[in-house]
């Protein structure tokens, strides 16, 4: 299989004649990212449902593709910033189900011994600085570690990813001006999943989104965030451009968020048809559109899909059962970590 | 005597009882400012993560022209000009941080701390607690306090309570030239996020400072004069106010003891609790808003630690609870002076 190379496509952001197309088993594997990273979510629902899980979670699912095709183009090494809808980013950048359940169960076996839970997990050897509660505040961190990256001429790239409700922070323009008059290696990746929480982004959003970076000289790509071969090919060319010293991208991906804006968003008909909800779940499922592409290819048939999943699906289940059953923090940790 | 509060003397010649070890190197007398641009130039020296960035910083030196001629010695790659956008350069400053350099960030009044205080407050404080202990963050936010510079409501609060306020930070206010060089040292190379406040009115102040290394600890408050009549626990440049108090207090019998904190967080409460227990009298002296202010919170460290030992509630004297007037005529009645000192100072010993 892994001969069985993608022949030169014309689709926007699929490769052009001269880049290196991508193995049809490095597919197959984003394939299995993506449903782990769904696997995980719909776990992570249960927890919530069954009063397991401490809190809330913001579930990724219908995003998977953002994550999974951009993270496939960075290295260990590289950082990346996330967002209160985090556990994609950090699945997608290599973190392991098992600590991450941990963390979301407050549990000190955690990515982060328990203390920053959903909203603010963190992978440092993965390259993950972090998800954070604070709307835009990912952005900063990215502009701030693409800075150290450069000032340290270090060859490492950071990307930024935030939902659309991050354009209506101030503080985005500002590291995007720097980042660009400072030609800083990053990669911002807006995801635009149609709602800021509950109001419809067009009601909060003034002009194109893709003219605010332009304005600043950063160079811009719109794509469709449902498909992750063009994520990944767009993705990887901008992160090219970063790493070459070139200055900052901006990756516009349009995609939608399946469930609620957090797990507890139950009845959403206030705000978005249930027609909608249906047409992109059906219609432009990320998973959908890869596993039917590879079967197109002959790549994967039915029975490899399925043994993905099964395999993806079982480590979901263990990582879980290691999460609920990992012990709560000693109470002497609480004000352990304030200070270095 | 004037009613402004930097009538103390324009040179700091203030003992340090409590004492760092004496230094064989020579003392000179130098000012605030050239103290904190030689502390700057010997970490930048030292350690090549450390940078400076902020608005007007390089080449103007900033507009208090403190960090003049720093980026002739390490160019515009370690002395950074940015825009003029404290949220966006104090998260730059976070992010780098965390990923390996330790950035002085200036903010060049502390009144525009209040634009930066996600990043400060939820972000730098925030991170090594969140991420249970993985990240830390070595960063410098260095900005000013101090009002009666004519500068009216937005340019000329004190701040400070508001970072001592959030855990994960520290906090550093000097006095003295010695103290801004040693007190920034220690911030520069400490592992956490430290808000370093320099009084504005103070950059021209002389004081005897070692050339080379001095490292001040955090935490360790300073005897600036000796006395055994009444306690002035005071910060920044209300030390001055302080001792021109202490001054008058003596002239009529009243042995006064001036003590500086040092630093916000940590605290030195042992040292502040014991000169009470010896006098038996404190005033807290500080620029920043009385209500719910540093004054309160050292208040109740002494009324706690010395309960039994007071002949007098502590006494608290803040900025007054205004915005800061503009005119001369109003400015000057907000901020304690040596006078207002003495005359509490004396109440408070039952002279009247
Ligand atoms: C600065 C700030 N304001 C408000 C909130 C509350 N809040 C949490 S998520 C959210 C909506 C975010 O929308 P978007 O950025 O599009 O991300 P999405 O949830 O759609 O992934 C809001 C308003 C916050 N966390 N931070």
């Amino acid at each position: 299989m892994a001969a069985n190379k993608e022949a030169s496509l014309s689709t926007s952001g699929l490769p052009g004649q001269a880049e290196s197309p991508v193995d049809m088993e490095e597919w197959l594997h984003m394939y299995r990212q993506m449903f782990r990273i769904r696997s995980f979510e719909e776990q992570v629902n249960q927890l919530y449902t069954k009063a397991i899980m401490p809190g809330l979670a913001h579930l990724y699912i219908g995003e998977e593709a953002i994550a999974v095709g951009v993270c496939e183009a960075l290295n260990k090494t590289d950082y990346i910033t996330s967002t209160h809808r985090g556990h994609g980013h950090c699945l997608a950048k290599g973190a392991s189900p098992d600590r991450m359940f941990a963390e979301l169960l407050g549990k000190d076996a955690g990515y982060c011994r328990g203390k920053g839970g959903s909203m603010h997990i963190a992978d440092q050897e993965g390259g993950n600085l972090g998800a954070n509660a604070i709307v835009g505040a990912g952005a900063g961190i990215a502009t701030g570690a693409a800075f150290s990256a450069k000032m340290r001429k270090s060859d490492q790239v950071a990307v930024s990813f935030f939902g659309e409700g991050a354009l209506g922070q101030g503080l985005l323009y500002e590291v995007m001006n720097m980042a660009s008059l400072w030609k800083l290696p990053i990669l911002y990746v807006c995801e635009n999943n149609l709602y800021n929480e509950y109001t419809p982004y067009k009601q909060t959003t003034a002009g194109e989104i893709s003219a605010r970076p332009a304005a600043f000289g950063i160079r811009v790509e719109e794509v469709d965030g449902q498909d992750v071969r063009t994520v990944h090919y767009t993705a990887r060319r901008l992160i090219e451009y970063a790493r070459a010293g070139h200055g900052p991208a901006f990756l516009l991906c349009n995609t939608y968020r399946y469930h609620g804006h957090h797990v507890g968003d139950i009845n959403r008909t206030y705000y978005r048809s249930k027609e909608e909800e249906l047409h992109w779940s059906t219609e432009r499922d990320p998973l959908k559109m890869l596993a039917t592409w590879l079967t197109e290819q002959g790549a994967a048939d039915d029975s490899i899909i399925n043994q993905i999943e099964k395999e993806a699906h079982a480590e979901i289940q263990a990582a879980v059962e290691f999460g609920i059953q990992a012990p709560y923090p000693d109470p002497k940790e609480v004000d352990e970590h304030v200070y270095a | 005597m004037s009613t402004h509060k930097t009538s103390a003397p324009a040179t700091a010649r203030v003992s340090r009882a409590n004492g760092e070890p004496v230094h064989n190197k020579a003392e000179r007398e130098i000012t605030m400012a050239q103290a904190v641009r030689e502390a700057l130039a010997e970490e930048m020296r030292r350690d090549p993560r450390v940078f400076i960035m902020g608005e007007d910083v390089a080449e103007a030196g900033t507009p208090f022209k403190v960090l003049l001629g720093l980026v002739d010695e390490f160019g515009t790659d370690r002395v950074i000009d940015t825009p003029i956008s404290e949220p966006g350069f104090c998260a730059i400053g976070v992010g780098a941080a965390m990923t390996g350099m330790r950035p002085v960030i200036d903010i060049m009044f502390g009144d525009f701390l209040t634009l930066t205080m996600d990043q400060i407050a939820n972000q730098a404080a925030k991170i090594r607690y969140m991420s249970g202990g993985k990240f830390k963050v070595p960063i410098v936010f260095r900005t000013t306090l101090g009002a009666t510079r004519r500068s009216a409501a937005q340019h000329s609060q004190s701040l400070h309570a508001w970072p001592s306020h959030v855990p994960g930070l520290k906090v550093a206010l000097p006095s003295t030239p010695y103290d801004a060089k040693g007190l920034l040292k220690t911030a520069i190379r400490d592992d956490n996020p430290v808000v370093y406040f320099e009084d504005k009115m103070n950059f021209q102040t002389k004081g005897l400072v070692p050339e080379g290394e001095i490292l001040i600890p955090f935490g360790v408050a300073d005897i600036k004069r000796s006395g055994t009549d009444i306690t002035l626990v005071a910060t920044s440049s209300m030390v001055y106010v302080a001792l021109g108090a202490a001054d008058k207090l003596k002239e009529i019998g009243i042995s006064a003891e001036v003590i500086d904190p040092r630093t916000l967080f940590p605290l030195d409460k042992q040292t502040l609790i014991d000169s009470a227990r010896k006098t038996s009298r404190a005033i807290i002296i500080d620029e920043g808003y009385e209500r719910y202010g540093v004054t309160g919170e050292l208040a109740s460290v002494i009324a706690d630690g010395a309960f039994y030992y007071l002949d007098a509630p502590v006494k608290r004297m803040g900025a007054m609870d205004v915005p800061i007037p503009f005119s001369p005529a109003l400015e000057d009645l907000t901020v304690p002076t040596a006078e207002t000192v003495f005359q509490a100072a004396k109440t408070l010993c039952g002279r009247s």
